[in-house]
């Protein structure tokens, strides 16, 4: 058994606002072991990269309350202190952001900003921070490496700002790393580069690595887990093939039948799941997903246990329907027979 | 069928002509400003668009798509070439005789933060359109509420501001100005790439049925093969500034002739863990190279797996293979002898004649005229 890093255990994330309190996320529980990939998948507004920023203690504020616990090797994030954090934070645990333009500071060139934290965390002087940026520039694919090291960041394009965040994310050897949304803003041809980078340095490193995303094609390749965030909670919960092949929650089955697909023939309407995420101060009463949701009925005014209900240990989701009902009614979902 | 550079299947002029069109942009330095450089975002470029069809325009950021979109409907001046609407050259025209024509040509941008005016309510951002045109006031907020309908709104957001609403929602607002004058052709860039897919699904189907319902042409500009292969009829794959790839959807996606395309495909990613894993993916190295000195030769034998000498050297012309599918490539994919036998170079290198002789005149001939396309 790998060592287990990290341990959400009931995390709740709460915000106050003028307009009422935010329940970004609602109970949470998940796991993950030295090199594991963890996909956290669902869409905007449904709490995965405020899960994400909790792990790392950026979402603490006056107005934020938490539940729950988040463990670290054992030691609950959610009660450290400034200091103790800041130990993790970076050095042990890391994060690349979506958005490669804004998280960059653009009056430091790249190398000072990965030079930042090996000399904070490893006490480095400044040549050999600058060497090991020049080495991690070069691992993750930046040509030219030792005179690119003191480019601004307007001077690399969006793919390479994106492996100057990755080498950033690396550069302390962390033993978790989390990427939110680190292709969304990307095209699919850095996409694939960017997956592909990550998925080797995972193996590199010996690292963990929680991969969000709203798009299930882009974790199908590399996630050994996968949780399906709806509304702050874990609508399902499942090893990658089993939530691929067998997914039982509607939500899921939205999320899959929505990508236009290369590998069948073209489908002559694209299934969509319709109406927007639901408001997160006044969401719906039982299942989160019933006003969405194609095949709610009565007993849906209930919310639904996060429980496992197929034969697959370990394979939990939110739904009222049978195991029968749901692979029926689901195929001409994911056939995309029926389109919303 | 098989005949080379089919063009009249539709019957009729294409609705838009795009001519080798060049758009350039000059880099300009020193005290007094003087050209040292120039950006070739758009080189050589000619294709058509039929009425009633749509146009994918594919290729990764840097390519020239989105100023080739801009260049179509005259946001951008083309520095070379001609762009013909509806049988008029309208790539020279000044501000005051566009007007008119931004009726008929309208564009739906990429990102539904930044293309609506924060301070502006939604009924003054789809009316302003019908005000510069001007519609009789009474009438704007009827046919704001109309559009607002039509594109899945309801009329009551008339008076909300953008910030209210999703991107989603936003994309919605921006397709419904865009359809405001009801007009020809609409250009959309990266219409959906900004939003998630669930969203992205809902998007596209609608752009479909706005198709249908209202007759319109549209050019769908997309980084993305999986996204366009949805909307499309025809499309279009360029590479730094020229058009490499142009084919009938379908038969790009089973049989595509220039590597580039083939890579572009094998990127999109498949939601199928054990296809997936199956896959041979062909992983592009490096970015697109700078359009201001483009490589040599054949401009993506950098990157290319299956490249030659000859790709470093000589510019592959672009080829008809028959059924109105053009490539531009030494060592094209999926082609039989006899097909590469037959294949013949699109005479597109020859501006003066390709002006001339644009609208084919013996199209069944079994010969590549100067701009085969098919419709």
């Amino acid at each position: 058994m790998a060592e287990r890093l990290i341990e959400v255990k009931g995390l709740k994330v709460q915000f106050a606002t003028e307009d009422g309190i935010v329940r970004a996320v609602d109970g949470v529980d998940f796991e993950l072991s030295r090199g594991q990939v963890l996909g956290i998948v669902g869409e905007s507004g449904s709490g995965k990269s405020v899960t994400a920023m909790t792990l790392l203690g950026l979402t603490r504020d006056r107005n934020t309350r938490f539940e729950g616990e988040v463990l670290y090797k054992g030691r609950n994030v959610l009660g450290m202190n400034e200091g103790e954090l800041q130990e993790v934070r970076g050095n042990e645990m890391s994060m690349i952001f979506q958005d490669p333009m804004t998280s960059l500071n653009p009056v430091y060139s790249v190398g000072a900003q990965i030079c930042e934290a090996i000399q904070i965390h490893e006490r480095a002087d400044k040549s050999t921070a600058r060497r090991r940026a020049v080495d991690l520039l070069k691992q993750v694919g930046i040509p030219n490496a030792d005179s690119r090291v003191d480019n601004y960041p307007h001077e690399f394009s969006g793919g390479m700002r994106q492996r100057a965040m990755i080498a950033m994310a690396l550069a302390c050897n962390p033993d978790v790393l989390i990427a939110d949304e680190p292709t969304t803003a990307l095209d699919v041809t850095i996409q694939a580069q960017i997956i592909e980078l990550i998925d080797r340095l995972k193996d590199e490193f010996n690292s963990a690595v929680i991969l969000i995303t709203h798009d299930l094609g882009v974790v199908a390749e590399i996630a050994d887990e996968i949780i399906v965030m709806y509304a702050g909670r874990v609508v399902e919960r499942a090893q990658t093939r089993d939530l691929f092949y067998d997914p039982q929650m509607p939500y899921t089955w939205g999320l899959l039948g929505s990508i236009p697909r290369l590998d069948r023939p073209k489908q002559e309407r694209l299934h969509s799941i319709k109406g927007t995420p639901p408001s997160l101060i006044r969401s719906p009463t039982g299942c989160k997903f019933r006003p969405r949701c194609p095949h709610a009925f009565d007993k849906c005014m209930e919310e639904p246990p996060l429980e496992n209900r197929v034969e697959t240990p370990g394979h939990l989701d939110r739904c009222w329907l049978s195991v029968a009902e749901k692979r029926q009614l689901r195929e001409r979902t994911l056939s995309g027979e029926e389109a919303a | 069928m098989g005949s080379f550079g089919m063009n009249q299947s539709n019957g009729g002029d294409p609705l838009l002509d795009v001519r080798n069109v060049k758009t350039y942009f000059p880099i300009r330095k020193g005290l007094l400003q003087r050209e040292v450089a120039q950006v070739h975002a758009v080189d050589d470029v000619t294709l058509s668009v039929q009425e009633g069809e749509t146009l994918g325009l594919v290729g990764e950021s840097g390519c020239g798509k989105s100023t080739l979109g801009r260049t179509i409907v005259r946001l951008l001046e083309p520095t070379e070439g001609n762009v013909i609407f509806e049988g008029r050259d309208i790539s020279k025209l000044g501000t005051r005789a566009l007007r008119p024509l931004r009726r008929q040509m309208q564009m739906v941008f990429q990102d539904p933060y930044a293309s609506l005016n924060p301070r502006k309510r939604v009924g003054s951002i789809i009316g302003t359109p019908l005000k510069i045109h001007g519609v009789d006031k009474s009438e704007q907020r009827q046919r704001v509420q109309e559009l607002l309908e039509t594109v899945g709104l309801s009329p009551e957001h008339y008076n909300r501001f953008p910030h209210e609403f999703s991107g989603g929602q936003r994309q919605r607002i921006g397709v419904a100005r865009a359809l405001a004058l009801h007009p020809k052709l609409i250009v959309a860039d990266e219409p959906v790439s900004a939003l998630d897919v669930s969203i992205q699904s809902q998007m596209l189907n609608l752009l479909d049925d706005l198709q249908k319902e209202l007759s319109l042409t549209y050019i769908f500009i997309a980084h993305d093969l999986g996204v366009v292969r949805h909307v499309s009829n025809r499309i279009a794959v360029m590479y730094l500034g020229k058009l490499v790839e142009l084919s009938p959807a379908e038969e790009l996606y089973q049989r595509p002739i220039m590597p580039y395309t083939e890579a572009l495909l094998s990127a999109v990613p498949i939601p199928d863990p054990d296809l997936s894993h199956e896959r041979e993916r062909i992983v592009l190295q490096g970015d697109v190279p700078s359009p201001i000195n483009p490589p040599s030769g054949c401009r993506f034998h950098p990157r290319c797996r299956y490249m030659t000498d000859i790709c470093r050297e000589v510019e592959p012309p672009l080829t008809s293979y028959g059924n109105g599918h053009l490539a531009a490539c030494h060592h094209p994919l999926n082609v039989d002898k006899e097909t590469l036998a037959r294949a013949t170079v699109s005479e597109r290198y020859t501006p003066a004649e390709a002006d001339e002789g644009a609208k084919p005149k013996t199209p069944a001939k079994g010969e590549a005229h100067p701009i085969p396309e098919s419709g």
